[in-house]
């Protein structure tokens, strides 16, 4: 029973590291009270989503998805599939990234505009300032 | 405020981990992504596009719809960076206080990127030319450019590029490179074929079907390479300086 | 002929706590450009296990746009709003 769980839970840890920066982004994005410190707090939780998709697609005994000894636009034998890692994750974590970044800086430049606004990056000031 | 936050990503954990019992173990090769259709991308790449990347072949090929979406993404979050921001010159000669000039010059930095900036630029380019046989592509050259633009701006005057480079210049490179994908895939559509289907390519180019999807991709990457380079570059001139492109870091 | 280039089990128990406790202390820090700093770093270490998990892609793109690209956006917005958070 024990040797059970503890081979499972050994067997599934990239799940349980991707789950905990997840937590940690969700909850800085929710309770922190300055704006920047939100911001980052969402870049970590898009580096979560980013790893748990990643090793998803690594398999045990692989090697990068480029492939070798191609000899110039012929292949002799046939492909092993299970030989590369799965480009899919791959694809699609790019455009996740740059994606990303592009948010990163739009919500950088509506954080300098509220300070040039308001005043101030903290939340609960903010509120007091909208009030009046 | 933080005890209900506290609750809250404590009862999202407990939902997800249930969720993640029932997920394959980790580098399993017969695990359900690894067996649909990337089993056809690894098999066939090379023999219908010429390309032994995988990663690039998917991007720019199989998926190319996604990837130029993709960059018009990145062409709106720069147009939107640069509405918010920037001033008239009127307003913010009378509403803030000019910072005061950088006096004299780092001797070890300025010379040190004199030296590093030509490799840099280089090396990006050799990213872009050789993202068909190695790990590399559209993107990752166009942000080391884009870099390198932002390293000449720190250690020197962000007038000194300015000279070099002007916004105008910049903003038009942007929408260049979204023009070169679309221009690319409306040219397949006058062909003949599909849009974005490069088979079309090889009435102009004059070779077979299956190089003219390896010239495509390297036709697309250096739109995507353009608009990459000229929006990190925008993002840095207008972040960095406040909206007033008058001194940065 | 294919290498076997993964799955090194010592690598990641010794890389993955370190990328959580750059997350905690990026986020408690009340300074904002050390705050940036040690995001840089934990992009780094990202781009480092990613290589480890073979997407070299991937770990490109993330070394050039995370640890590059985002790290100086943000040492440029704290030049303009106040320096010190309050929490």
């Amino acid at each position: 029973m024990m040797e059970e769980t503890l081979t499972f839970i050994i067997a599934k840890y990239n799940y349980w590291a991707a789950l905990v920066l997840l937590l940690i982004g969700l909850f800085a994005m929710i309770s922190k009270n300055n704006l920047v410190k939100k911001v980052i707090g969402m870049s970590i939780f898009q580096s979560a989503i980013i790893l748990f998709y990643v090793s998803m697609g690594e398999k045990r005994g692989s090697t990068i998805p480029v492939l070798l000894e191609h000899g110039h636009g012929q292949v002799d034998h046939a492909i092993d599939v299970a030989a590369y890692a799965n480009p899919l994750p791959h694809v699609l974590m790019l455009t996740a990234i740059v994606v990303g970044v592009s948010t990163l800086g739009v919500a950088l430049a509506i954080i300098q505009k509220i300070h040039r606004v308001h005043g101030t990056i903290e939340e609960d000031e903010i509120l007091e300032s909208i009030k009046e | 405020m933080k005890k209900i936050a506290f609750l809250i990503t404590l009862a999202i954990g407990v939902l997800l981990l249930r969720a993640a019992v029932d997920l394959p173990d980790w580098g399993d090769p017969n695990s359900p992504a690894s067996l649909h259709v990337s089993p056809y991308y690894i098999t066939k790449s090379l023999e219908e596009t010429a390309v032994p990347n995988f990663v690039t072949s998917v991007l720019a090929d199989y998926r190319s719809y996604d990837t130029m979406f993709e960059t018009t993404v990145i062409f709106c979050a720069g147009i939107t960076v640069l509405t918010l921001l920037r001033r008239a010159r009127r307003v913010s000669k009378k509403v803030i206080k000019p910072r005061p000039a950088r006096k004299g010059s780092d001797l070890i930095l300025q010379n040190a990127v004199r030296l590093l900036l030509p490799t840099i630029q280089l090396f990006a380019f050799y990213v872009l030319a050789h993202g068909h046989h190695s790990p590399g592509g559209g993107f990752q050259g166009g942000v080391i450019l884009g870099a390198g633009f932002i390293l000449l701006a720190i250690a020197y005057d962000m007038h000194m590029v300015f000279q070099r480079l002007r916004e105008k210049t910049v903003l038009l490179l942007s929408g260049i490179g979204v023009a070169i994908y679309a221009g690319i895939g409306a040219l397949c559509l006058v062909l003949g074929k599909n849009f974005l289907g490069y088979a079309a390519l090889s009435r102009i180019l004059g070779t077979t079907e299956v190089m003219a999807h390896s010239d495509g991709i390297l036709g697309v990457e250096i739109g995507v390479a353009i608009t990459v380079l000229a929006i990190m570059f925008s993002l840095y001139i207008d972040l960095a300086s406040g909206g007033d492109l008058d001194e940065g870091l | 002929m294919s290498w076997d280039a993964s799955y090194l089990w010592q690598f990641d128990v010794l890389i993955l706590p370190m990328v959580i406790i750059l997350a905690i202390a990026s986020l408690s820090i009340k300074d904002l450009v050390s705050a940036a700093i040690l995001f840089g770093a934990f992009s780094f270490l990202m781009c480092l296990m990613w290589t480890e998990m073979l997407a070299v892609d991937v770990a490109f793109t993330e070394a050039a746009v995370g640890a590059g690209v985002s790290t100086v956006l943000f040492l440029g917005t704290a030049l303009h709003i106040k320096r010190k958070a309050k929490d």
